[in-house]
């Protein structure tokens, strides 16, 4: 079995980033939301991986790592920040957050 | 002799700091520290004096101030003949005047009460700093420190606006003067080097003579200002807002000597400027004469006295300007004998009728307060000249002086001057103390004043009637002891002694312009022959001219006061702050808010928006990087 080629882990990545990033343009569900912004973050892991390994060094994994690391913490913060807003508000709509606009 | 001077100046400045720091808790017994300190200070002065009298002297330094560069400014001090005279009777007069402030300012509030001795103190501090220093820049500290003390205790009743102005006219004035005295220390050290006393003078012949002539009429400009001479005099008058004993100080002893003895202090420099020395005595007798016929028809008790301090400064100028240093400094301190005893008698006037000081109003108040009417006398008879009181001695050496260097006119505008000063100060005594009482209510309040306010006027009565006597001392009298450091002058002695017989008849003349004076004024005031009123009447243009202080305040106002307080405010207020200031701040204030009320467009508060716009960006970048990169 031979070794897929990488544009393949590449493209797969792309499509995992676009789909995450209209998600988060098209949706108004605030999890939701952030659930595509998980997914165009992993997107651009598996790039950083596929091209990492290609190049035979080790750097790509590592900021994996890092991403997958802030991403954790973002979760949380994120998550903190929509259910204390479900809190107010009763609802989790984005576009209903606009206190701060003019 | 380094510790002795350090407590001359170190008294008051500790009784100073104390009532200033302390004055909220002493309040009432604020005396108890100033009088103390300032006698104290008295003292040392006296025991300096007896140092130097035995042909010790002292300059030296306590530390290094300033070095900057090869500019080395100690505090230091210099102690001879004629720092020493000075410090003598500052501190003597200043002491009296201390002690009969206690009295004076018996109804003022106790936090006034201190702060008031405070500054007594500091003025005094600052007086000796300045008589005391052994270089120009210390001196200027002086100089600037008696300054500002005449400023505090001018407007020291702050909350009457014309007591405050008055405070401000005297600084505002001083400080025009003070400009040429420091243009002047700035040349003195480009063509010296140094600003030390000692070298100055050591190497004032390196000066060119008409850079020389340059230097001293500058200082000669800062020594108008401190002295209320032409054309800076006007600030004096007015100074008379603040309390009586003030006045005293500021004439008698502190702030207005400072000119003449600068200007003694730097003899070296102006003996190479004739030009200079000139213009001093010039501007000395026409401020003299000026000075006198403004006081001839004066109403206020004090003004006259204000205006007959600017006429004998006018003397003392007229005697350093031809080159009678020593006369000119002996008629300082006889003056401010007689002088800080007429303002303490005036002040002892007004505190008996209440602050009344229309000399029409009062009259017969001899029996009332005869230790005042007395002790008045015999300082306006000092002052006329009158033989054998202090007045006719050193007057009579300075307009000898004049008449032996050559300035004829000079000393005829002296002698002149001098008559106009007896009948003047004579008609002041005939209006307030003899006659009939004019208003009965003033009458009858009138009151002598308490001991502690009598007592000073008897020992500078005193005081006035002996100093004189100090002239004919052996060894030369004063001028002997002063000519140690100004001899370096014209040769005093010789001169005099060449026109002996001219000397005697010169003495005779001022003694009969002195009496003549009396007489006229007894006439006029006494039997009403010529009678006043008509006079003036009759002279009517000549009266309104004198009445209104030939105008010299409405033309400086016309001059200089009115367009920079116009162009003030029409150009830098209105225009420059307004326009220039505001309109810039302001301006960039609006262009931000023009920007932002069109940027905020672009924040809808829909997430999608901003996404798509980290997005689009995103790709821009990569599109711009793919076709520049």
């Amino acid at each position: 079995m031979g070794a897929l080629p990488v544009y393949h882990y590449v493209g797969m990545g792309l499509l995992l980033f676009l789909i995450g990033a209209v998600g988060v343009i098209i949706r108004r569900n605030a999890i939701v939301m952030f659930l595509c912004l998980e997914l165009m973050l992993n997107g651009v892991n598996v790039i950083f991986m596929a091209l990492g390994r290609a190049k035979g060094s080790v750097e790509g994994q590592v900021i994996v790592l890092f991403v997958m690391a802030v991403a954790a913490a973002e979760a949380a913060i994120g998550m903190a920040i929509i259910t204390s807003y479900y809190r107010t508000h009763r609802s989790v709509d984005a576009d209903k957050a606009d206190l701060m606009k003019w | 002799m380094l510790t002795s001077i350090c407590a001359v100046i170190g008294f008051p400045l500790l009784g100073a700091t104390i009532n200033g720091l302390f004055g909220w808790k002493i309040k009432r017994k604020a005396h108890w520290v100033a009088v103390p300190a300032i006698a104290l200070s008295a003292i040392f002065a006296l025991r300096l004096f007896s140092q130097v009298l035995a042909g010790h002297t002292f300059v030296g330094d306590l530390y290094p101030w300033l070095v900057i560069g090869k500019l080395h400014v100690p505090i230091g001090f210099q102690l001879d003949q004629l720092s020493v005279f000075m410090i003598t009777t500052v501190t003597f007069v200043a002491t009296w005047i201390h002690i009969y402030s206690i009295g004076y300012m018996d109804h003022e509030p106790p936090m006034g009460y201190a702060r008031y001795f405070c500054y007594l103190n500091m003025f005094v501090t600052f007086m000796l700093v300045l008589c005391l220093a052994n270089n120009y820049v210390l001196m200027f500290v002086g100089w600037e420190g008696v300054g500002l003390c005449s400023y505090l205790l001018i407007g020291y009743w702050y909350e009457k606006a014309s007591a405050a102005n008055a405070g401000m006219k005297a600084f505002v004035v001083n400080r025009i003067g003070d400009f040429g005295f420091m243009i002047g220390l700035f040349l003195i050290y480009k063509f010296v080097g140094s600003l030390q006393f000692n070298d100055v003078f050591a190497h004032a012949h390196e000066i060119t003579p008409a850079m020389a002539t340059i230097i001293t009429l500058l200082l000669f400009t800062g020594a108008t200002g401190k002295s209320a001479q032409i054309p800076l005099y006007v600030w004096l008058p007015d100074a008379m807002e603040g309390p009586t004993p003030v006045s005293s100080l500021i004439h008698a002893a502190t702030m207005v000597t400072a000119g003449v003895y600068m200007v003694s202090r730097s003899h070296a420099l102006f003996n190479l400027a004739p030009l200079s020395m000139e213009v001093v005595a010039t501007v000395g007798a026409a401020t003299a004469f000026f000075a006198a016929t403004m006081a001839l028809v004066n109403n206020d008790l004090k003004r006259v006295l204000a205006y007959s301090t600017v006429s004998q400064l006018g003397y003392m100028f007229i005697g350093v300007g031809v080159g009678v240093y020593a006369a000119g400094i002996f008629h300082l301190m006889t003056h401010a004998f007689f002088k800080g005893l007429m303002f303490l008698t005036a002040g002892s006037v007004m505190h008996a009728l209440h602050g009344e000081l229309d000399m029409q109003k009062m009259g017969g108040l001899l029996k009332k307060m005869p230790i005042t009417a007395i002790t008045f006398i015999v300082g306006a008879t000092a002052i006329a000249g009158i033989p054998p009181l202090a007045g006719f001695w050193s007057k009579d050496e300075i307009l000898a002086g004049a008449f032996v260097h050559g300035h004829k006119v000079i000393w005829f505008v002296g002698t002149f001057t001098a008559f106009l000063t007896a009948f003047y100060m004579f008609r002041l005594i005939f209006l307030t103390f003899f006659g009939e009482p004019r208003d009965e209510h003033i009458h009858e309040i009138a009151h002598e004043s308490p001991p502690v306010m009598t007592i000073p006027l008897i020992v500078l009565a005193i005081g006035s009637a002996l100093v004189g006597f100090a002239a004919i001392l052996p060894h030369g009298g004063v001028a002997g002891f002063l000519n140690h450091v100004l001899a370096s002058g014209h040769h005093v002695a010789e001169a005099a002694e060449e026109g002996g017989g001219v000397e005697h008849m010169l003495m005779i003349i001022s003694v009969i312009a002195g009496f003549a004076g009396v007489g006229l004024a007894a006439s006029m005031y006494l039997k009403g022959v010529p009678n006043p009123k008509t006079l003036g009447s009759t002279f009517k243009p000549i009266y309104t001219l004198l009445y209104h202080k030939y105008y010299v305040d409405e033309l400086y106002f016309f001059l200089f006061v009115n367009p920079l307080v116009g162009g003030s405010r029409q150009v830098l207020w209105k225009f420059v702050d307004v326009v220039l200031i505001d309109g810039t701040v302001n301006g960039v204030a609006k262009v931000c808010g023009w920007i932002g009320s069109g940027l905020r467009y672009i924040q809808t508060g829909v997430i999608a928006h901003y996404a798509i716009g980290i997005l689009g960006g995103a790709v821009i970048l990569y599109w711009l990087r793919l076709l520049f990169g």
